[in-house]
């Protein structure tokens, strides 16, 4: 999937991964595309979580190796 | 749609219950939350600019997973609070979790208001000169004018 930015959130746990998230889309435009990494596994509830509560979109996520991706969609 | 709030009155002031605090404001924050924390009694400590004092004891917390069984007579022993403090610090780290410092900069990054109890900033003598800049000062009565209008309200 494309992306227009790119947030490594590797090594970092409850809450920096959805924080960082958060601040990574304040400088992107309306359905631009964030891709983010992680390696906590509650990023998975939390990232749908946020996406829910803020009406950005969870376009899509995959797990590999320990890593979690996902594809956030600014609102 | 209107804005969400959440309200929380921060007491402690140990290493441990500093965290909830922290990590609920900042994330409620990133929700697009709109934050006060009021911090009274120990709690206060959490305002200082210097962070370095806020410890976690062993003593009187049975709870605290030990790498090794740990009578109470051994954990009241002269430097068992620096260590444990050490110990914490280093797994907090180990596991990637953000330090006291950085969520309450996050915080403050984000608009979370801190208020701090103007009573027990008296009660104790504390000196407003040792607090970070960004704190207001105000008692029960600001703290529910904020409150009482609030989602969520918490106290740690």
């Amino acid at each position: 999937m494309n992306f227009d930015k790119e947030l490594d959130a590797r090594g970092l746990n409850c809450p920096l991964p959805i924080i960082k998230t958060k601040k990574a889309l304040v400088d992107m435009a309306s359905d631009q595309i964030l891709r983010v990494l992680s390696t906590d596994c509650g990023s998975v509830k939390d990232m749908a979580a946020f996406a829910e509560q803020t009406g950005n979109t969870l376009m899509a996520q995959e797990e590999a190796n320990g890593e979690f991706i996902f594809y956030m969609k600014k609102k | 749609m209107t804005t969400k709030k959440m309200a929380i009155i921060a007491t402690k002031g140990t290493l441990d219950m500093a965290y909830p605090p922290f990590i609920l404001a900042s994330t409620a924050a990133a929700l697009g939350y709109d934050v006060q924390i009021f911090f009274t009694f120990y709690g206060l400590q959490l305002l200082r600019k210097d962070l370095s004092d806020v410890k976690i004891s062993p003593l009187a917390n049975p709870a605290m997973p030990m790498p090794v069984p740990m009578p109470v007579a051994v954990q009241m022993l002269p430097g068992m609070e620096t260590m444990a403090t050490m110990m914490m610090k280093q797994k907090l780290k180990k596991h990637g979790v953000a330090s006291l410092e950085e969520l309450r900069d996050l915080c403050l990054e984000a608009d979370v208001k801190f208020i701090a109890c103007q009573m027990t900033v008296d009660l104790f003598e504390f000196d407003k000169s040792e607090f970070i800049e960004n704190v207001e000062y105000g008692g029960a009565a600001s703290f529910f004018g904020f409150a009482g209008d609030t989602d969520i309200c918490l106290f740690v």
